[in-house]
């Protein structure tokens, strides 16, 4: 018999076991009928090569580090190097920042993050704000002076560091002024900037949202330029989706519509001459990880073929390094519940697990008391050796890619692709991510996915243990304590604020200010030049962001219900 | 009077953004066939006190997920001294055990925490509204 007679024959025997199966499953399934996922795609029961059958091997996967990067975005993946465990901190006084870091350092941490305070996010200073809010949940940083204390015996050219900071991108000015206090060359710091996207915070996480979205966008792009050109290892612009998911977008919607927002990204730098070969290996990712677990790792695998080919194919990266869609994840906050706390350790391991499988270059786990307060140690440091375990005694990274050419895994990839350039069409229609921002179609979309989403649990459709299903009697009583900032250390440090604005020189500080403000109404300047410059010349966080404010007005996100 | 539909202010106070639960809320309430007022974030005390008046609110609903329900004390204060002590106020969020007694001592009528029911927030908002209109009525 010839090879197509053994085909036909195998075809054939397939049918037959598929119509047994069917009539099988039929009869004693309890569920029979399809489900569907977050996004909205239908789940079958079974998957086989009828769904996927790798014909297009190359074209739509390839090996790791191979365009479209769908496996992953390195050759080596995870059999390289691990992840970077990169968990948040932040808290209270600059000095009980460098306290817990010096402890992380001393257990080996390679990265670190930094988180400020709510009040500095909102662009103030302490001396402006209501002193309960100081330093509950995140570091108070104004000021050249603050960073040196948050940052005393962290070495700046080794150590990579993440600074959650929105524009005008204060904090990495402090750094970079601290950095040539000490004689540290910029172009050996390394790190990045998050909370750089400004379009995600107009949309969604508005706690960032300081500057009127198109006075940001034009801050945003100076930054990059910057940086690309002066601190060249810093990563200056992290493309965010956790916060729409966090917000209710469903995992596709998220996906697109980060893309979108990259997309808008690059064309802006595009349009300044710049060259994709040189500013897209610095773009970075930041998403939330569900515990959707097949779901998430569709999303990622996706995400990573659709961004290759937007960077080779719309905005015409020749460089492969310029393709890959490097991201960070976090395990989504919105997962946790208060009800049985403990439960959360269990939901925060198969969020991470999803990351892992959808190739993740960093992450971060949520600690489990993270629906109460600012983590415990107690619960922080099981958020770490939670990664320690499914890396080095769960072995989830001996192979790259494992859930690669499942017939399940790659049918959903392909669904969530589809639904995803679906997304990125209609905003493409709409003008552009901005254009759809500033007419809220999108917060329109994400309102109605959370509504949806809660709607379907109060029905109890979708089960969330302990909260409407196998509810347990709990003493709150029991619940972890919240943890809050020494009230006496913070005071002290609102007049050390006092103090140092007494001791610098104003002439310079006003004459740093008004070159800010020049710069901002000039299309020739670069605005993060001077934010450099004015927080080297000991202007603070605040009187940055209210200079900037008064020429680029203030931000104020569109919010529908 | 009595057959008004309850009047509700849905805002956030102090720096946090995070506004879905806001968001679900203010709907729900709508749905519900409330007369909902909602606000974006970042509100400032005097204004929610200024918009309660002019809005003849029944109820207001905070909603804090990052430490902001730690100046809802100050509100209270501020609705005191505007003279609106019979604006029910009720607080929805992250808000630890031992807050939520301070916050009780402080006079809020309720809080909520994360896995609440809306049909309960429903029920208590209507709950709230009713016992205020019944205050004023007998003032009156």
């Amino acid at each position: 018999m010839n090879r197509e007679g053994q085909s036909t024959v195998g075809a054939q025997a397939m049918q037959a076991s598929r119509d047994r199966w069917q009539q099988e499953f039929a009869a004693g399934a309890k569920q029979p009928g399809p489900t569907t996922n977050r996004s909205g795609i239908p789940i079958k029961p079974l998957y086989t090569p009828e769904d996927w059958s790798g014909a297009q091997y190359m074209e739509q996967l390839g090996f790791p580090g191979e365009y479209p990067n769908t496996r992953g975005i390195y050759p080596t993946m995870y059999r390289g190097r691990s992840w970077s465990q990169r968990q948040l901190i932040g808290l209270g006084t600059p000095e009980d920042y460098n306290q817990r870091v010096k402890e992380l350092m001393g257990l080996g941490a390679s990265a670190l993050s930094l988180i400020p305070c709510n009040s500095v996010f909102r662009g103030y200073d302490a001396d402006e704000v209501p002193a309960e809010l100081l330093g509950t949940c995140g570091t108070v940083v104004n000021s050249v002076d603050d960073m040196a204390l948050a940052f005393d015996g962290v070495p700046l050219g080794e150590m990579s560091t993440a600074l959650n900071d929105p524009a005008p991108f204060t904090l990495l000015a402090f750094a970079l002024a601290v950095a040539r206090r000490r004689g540290v060359d910029w172009n050996r710091i390394t790190g990045t900037s998050n909370q750089s996207d400004c379009i995600s915070h107009f949309v969604a996480n508005h706690m960032f949202f300081r500057l009127a979205l198109q006075g940001a966008r034009r801050v945003v792009t100076d930054h990059i330029a910057f940086v690309n050109q002066h601190v060249r290892q810093w990563n200056p612009l992290s493309i965010v989706g956790q916060h729409m998911q966090q917000a209710g977008a469903t995992p596709a919607e998220a996906m697109a519509f980060t893309l979108c927002s990259g997309i808008q990204y690059a064309e802006d730098c595009l349009a300044r001459g710049m060259d994709p070969d040189q500013f897209l290996p610095r773009f970075t990712f930041f998403f939330d990880i569900s515990i959707s677990l097949f779901e998430e790792v569709a999303k990622f695998r996706a995400g990573r073929r659709v961004w290759a080919r937007l960077c080779r194919e719309r905005f015409g990266a020749k460089d492969p390094r310029a393709w890959r869609f490097k991201f960070h994840g976090q395990t989504s906050g919105v997962d946790l519940t208060r009800q049985q706390p403990l439960n959360n350790v269990s939901r925060v391991t198969v969020q991470a697990m999803a990351g892992i499988f959808g190739g993740l270059q960093s992450l971060h786990t949520d600690s489990y008391d993270e629906v109460f307060t600012v983590p415990t140690q107690q619960a922080a440091r099981i958020a770490v050796a939670t990664q320690n375990i499914l890396r080095e005694e769960a072995q989830l990274t001996d192979v790259i890619d494992p859930l690669g050419g499942s017939w399940y895994v790659e049918s959903l990839t392909d669904q969530m692709e589809q639904k995803i350039n679906a997304i990125i069409e209609m905003v493409d229609a709409a003008g552009g991510m901005y254009a759809a921002v500033e007419s809220g179609l999108v917060q329109k979309m994400i309102g109605e996915s959370a509504l949806a989403f809660q709607t379907r649990v109060d029905a109890g459709e979708q089960t969330i243990v302990g909260v409407n299903k196998y509810q347990i009697e709990e003493d709150a009583r029991d619940y972890p304590a919240p943890q809050y900032p020494d009230r006496e250390r913070m005071a002290a440090h609102v007049r050390r604020l006092a103090e140092f604005k007494t001791n610098r020189s104003q002439a310079a500080v006003d004459r740093a200010l008004g070159d800010l403000a020049r710069a901002a109404n000039s299309k020739k300047d670069n605005t993060f030049a001077q934010v450099v410059d004015a927080a080297e010349a000991g202007a603070t966080h605040g009187e940055i962001c209210a200079t900037l404010r008064r020429e680029l007005g203030f931000g104020q996100p569109l919010t529908i219900v | 009077m009595q057959n008004r539909p309850p009047r509700v202010i849905v805002t956030k106070i102090g720096f946090d953004g995070h506004d879905r639960g806001s968001r679900v809320i203010a709907a729900c309430l709508r749905d519900a066939g409330m007369e909902v007022i909602y606000t974006p974030p970042w509100q400032e005390i005097p204004t929610v006190v200024k918009l309660a008046m002019e809005e003849d609110a029944d109820v207001i609903g905070i909603s804090s997920l990052a430490t902001d329900h730690l100046i809802v004390p100050r509100l209270m204060d501020a609705l005191r001294d505007a003279g609106l002590q019979d604006i029910r106020v009720i607080v929805g969020g992250i808000v630890p055990a031992e807050d939520e007694q301070q916050l009780l001592r402080a006079g809020v009528s309720r809080v909520f925490h994360p896995g609440a029911a809306l049909e309960d927030i429903v029920k208590e908002v209507r709950q709230l509204a009713k016992h205020r209109q019944e205050h004023k009525e007998v003032q009156a």
